[in-house]
């Protein structure tokens, strides 16, 4: 966010409801921090003066408790278990219907989601990299989802520097935060008095112009680039830098897979919270008067028994597959498909995990003893 | 080897059963027409490819198009009742009402290999996707050399289009080797297993092409046996089956190793998959 400092404005804390204001006169609806049966989600803000202060969020395997926060600021929670993917890849929706006229003939007809304009006040530098990852999939040259697409297109998006990094976060390592660095419309660094706030897009242009800020300061611009380094040197976790595709791809039967299928309870937690899994299932719901079905689009798990299903058998019929398969797409083969790997590092598959496997613990693992 | 089509995610084509015919007591084949006279026209396939098959109000399923490639009138289909949904198709008649969305992948490399002997080992409903492989060579019969058609199956009640392949054996420079693991009264053919045929299977190694279909574990000693007798890997391909749901390489489900099969597949070299058909759970 500091490519350009010289542009770089500061946002005083007394005026960040203004932004979220601003986006609501825009005819955003704002999504912001919102505290939901114990842990921070996306919900949409009724006010621009609903912005949540003091909130942290404790995190450690199988673990996440929202703690307070001394110095009161408005982003100091790690990440909690929504990342952006619900709303672009929505959990459930209908792809097309189609009617049965009373002699048999099928008409089929496309559906279009509604689509509102929103903006999310506080993405992480995680989350933008795993939209980036989500975008290369759904909106593939040629193959454009356009479900999502239409989403994703009026998606205003406020990222904010990471402070204070859970102790499940290790997004320094797979190179992707805590600072944001590309993919936003604006991004925000929480200092003790305000913001420092940079522009990433033509629209973040327009509305930090018309906040009217005063420069940021070399000070403050270089308080906040200390920030982002001390949040990563707090990170506790981390995966090897290196592409792990081949380390990986040569462990295939490696007596770790046996282990971590012994704690795994194949729930799917993992694969729910990541903000780049992208599975899912194909179904039809037809109406109870039998005249009309709808098409469903459902979130999956390669963790559940159904996505190996074959005519007669099960490709995967065991969590040491299933667990298999997950991590090593994720690690290895996810380079094949987009070049890079497909964690962002964000830890929600540790926290959320309810019996705590941690894979960077399992990496670890499974690749000891192989090449640096 | 690719053939990219219009017809997309979706919402599939209306299509009308236009013939159907029990193959076996479990195989039946389902003959569909678009309605619309215009896709119907424009429907190009090539063979290896498969079609979504869309059941009013209970879903999809992958299905391979067997019908010939020059058939311009119908969209033939060999599907075993299976499941939810192929239990459900096999109960259509004609004028029943399908959806169908296709057709999808990358099929089998026929432009590439004129002037070669080609060599089909299939197993069980894996001779589907390769029926309109024999229709192709057929009908170009001065661009490629031998034939031959090895197809085995369990129990010799599976063996499907029978009349046919006692046809194809007549045909010159064709040959045709059939197996069952379990035979019956008058089975002419084989007893035993596929691999056993190989001996007796007349091609050059030096210039002959292989296409496999079937059971992955009969693929994997299909093609240690071809591989021992001299044939290249870069000349032997196979198609696989995997759960596929959307057919377009997003939905997840069919992926091996990096692969989406639906659209990277279903008809891969060996090089480019033998190593995870090595490991179970891919």
């Amino acid at each position: 966010m500091f490519a350009q400092p010289d542009r770089a404005g500061f946002l005083p804390l007394a005026q960040l409801p203004a932004l979220v204001a601003r986006l609501m006169a825009l005819g955003y609806q704002c999504l912001g921090p919102v505290v939901e049966q114990g842990a921070v989600v996306m919900r949409a803000l009724e006010s621009p003066d609903d912005l949540p202060r003091g909130l942290q969020a404790e995190q450690a395997p199988g673990h996440y408790r929202l703690t307070s926060d001394p110095h009161k600021r408005y982003f100091a929670w790690a990440n909690g278990p929504q990342a952006i993917k619900p709303l672009t890849f929505a959990p459930q929706e209908s792809l097309w219907r189609v009617e049965r006229d009373d002699a048999g003939g099928l008409q089929f007809a496309a559906v279009t989601p509604p689509v509102a304009r929103q903006a999310i006040i506080g993405v992480r530098a995680c989350d933008l990299a795993a939209l980036a990852l989500q975008d290369a999939h759904f909106l593939r040259e040629g193959r454009r989802d356009p479900h999502y697409a239409q989403r994703r297109e009026q998606l205003f998006l406020v990222a904010v520097q990471c402070a204070v990094p859970a102790a499940t976060c290790f997004c320094a390592s797979t190179g992707d935060g805590p600072t944001p660095t590309a993919g936003y419309d604006l991004a925000l660094a929480e200092l003790a008095d305000g913001f420092v706030a940079a522009a990433g897009s033509d629209r973040g242009e327009a509305v930090l112009n018309a906040l009217n800020l005063a420069p940021a300061t070399a000070q403050q611009i270089e308080a906040a680039r200390q920030q982002g380094q001390s949040a990563a040197a707090a990170q506790t976790r981390s995966l090897p830098s290196r592409n792990l595709r081949d380390s990986l791809m040569n462990q295939l039967e490696h007596p770790r897979w046996d282990d971590v299928a012994a704690r795994c309870l194949a729930c799917g937690n993992c694969t729910a919270v990541c903000p780049t899994c992208f599975c899912h299932a194909e179904a039809d719901a037809p109406a109870l008067d039998g005249a009309t079905s709808r098409h469903e689009r459902i979130w999956d798990s390669c963790f559940v028994e159904g996505h190996g299903h074959l005519h007669g058998f099960n490709v995967r019929p065991d969590i040491r597959t299933r667990y298999r398969q997950w991590l090593t797409h994720k690690l290895a083969t996810w380079h094949d498909q987009f070049g890079r790997s497909g964690c962002v590092g964000c830890g929600r598959c540790i926290a959320w995990c309810p019996v705590g496997i941690d894979l960077t613990e399992e990496v670890a693992a499974l690749t000891a003893g192989g090449p640096p | 080897m690719n053939v990219r089509h219009s017809l997309d995610a979706g919402p599939p084509h209306a299509a009308t059963v236009m013939a159907r015919a029990q193959e076996s007591p479990t195989i039946f084949s389902l003959q569909v027409r678009l309605d619309d006279p215009v896709a119907q026209a424009a429907y190009r396939f090539a063979p290896g490819q498969f079609n979504m098959l869309y059941l009013y109000g209970v879903g999809e399923v992958p299905i391979s198009i067997m019908s010939d490639p020059e058939e311009r009138d119908v969209i033939g289909h060999a599907i075993r009742a299976q499941g939810r949904v192929t239990h459900g198709l096999a109960a259509l008649q004609p004028g029943d009402r399908v959806g169908l969305r296709g057709p999808f992948g990358r099929g089998w490399p026929l432009q590439e290999v004129s002037g070669c002997d080609i060599v089909l080992v299939t197993g069980g409903l894996g001779c589907a996707p390769v029926v309109s492989v024999i229709h192709y060579v057929l009908r170009r019969r001065e661009r490629f050399a031998k034939l031959v058609i090895i197809q085995g199956v369990r129990h010799a009640e599976d063996l499907i289009w029978r009349e046919q392949y006692d046809r194809w054996a007549k045909l010159p420079d064709t040959q045709v080797l059939v197996a069952a693991s379990e035979g019956a009264a008058y089975w002419p053919w084989h007893v035993g297993r596929v691999t056993d045929l190989f001996g007796l299977a007349n091609f050059d190694p030096e210039c002959a092409v292989a296409m496999m279909c079937g059971p992955e574990g009969m693929m994997r000693t299909t093609a240690e046996t071809l591989l021992a007798r001299g044939l290249p890997e870069s000349r032997l391909y196979l198609s696989m089956e995997r759960n596929m749901q959307c057919a377009v390489g997003r939905c997840g489900h069919c992926q091996f190793g990096g692969n989406f099969v639906c659209r990277d597949g279903p008809v891969f070299n060996w090089g480019e998959v033998k190593t995870l058909l090595a490991h179970r759970g891919f």
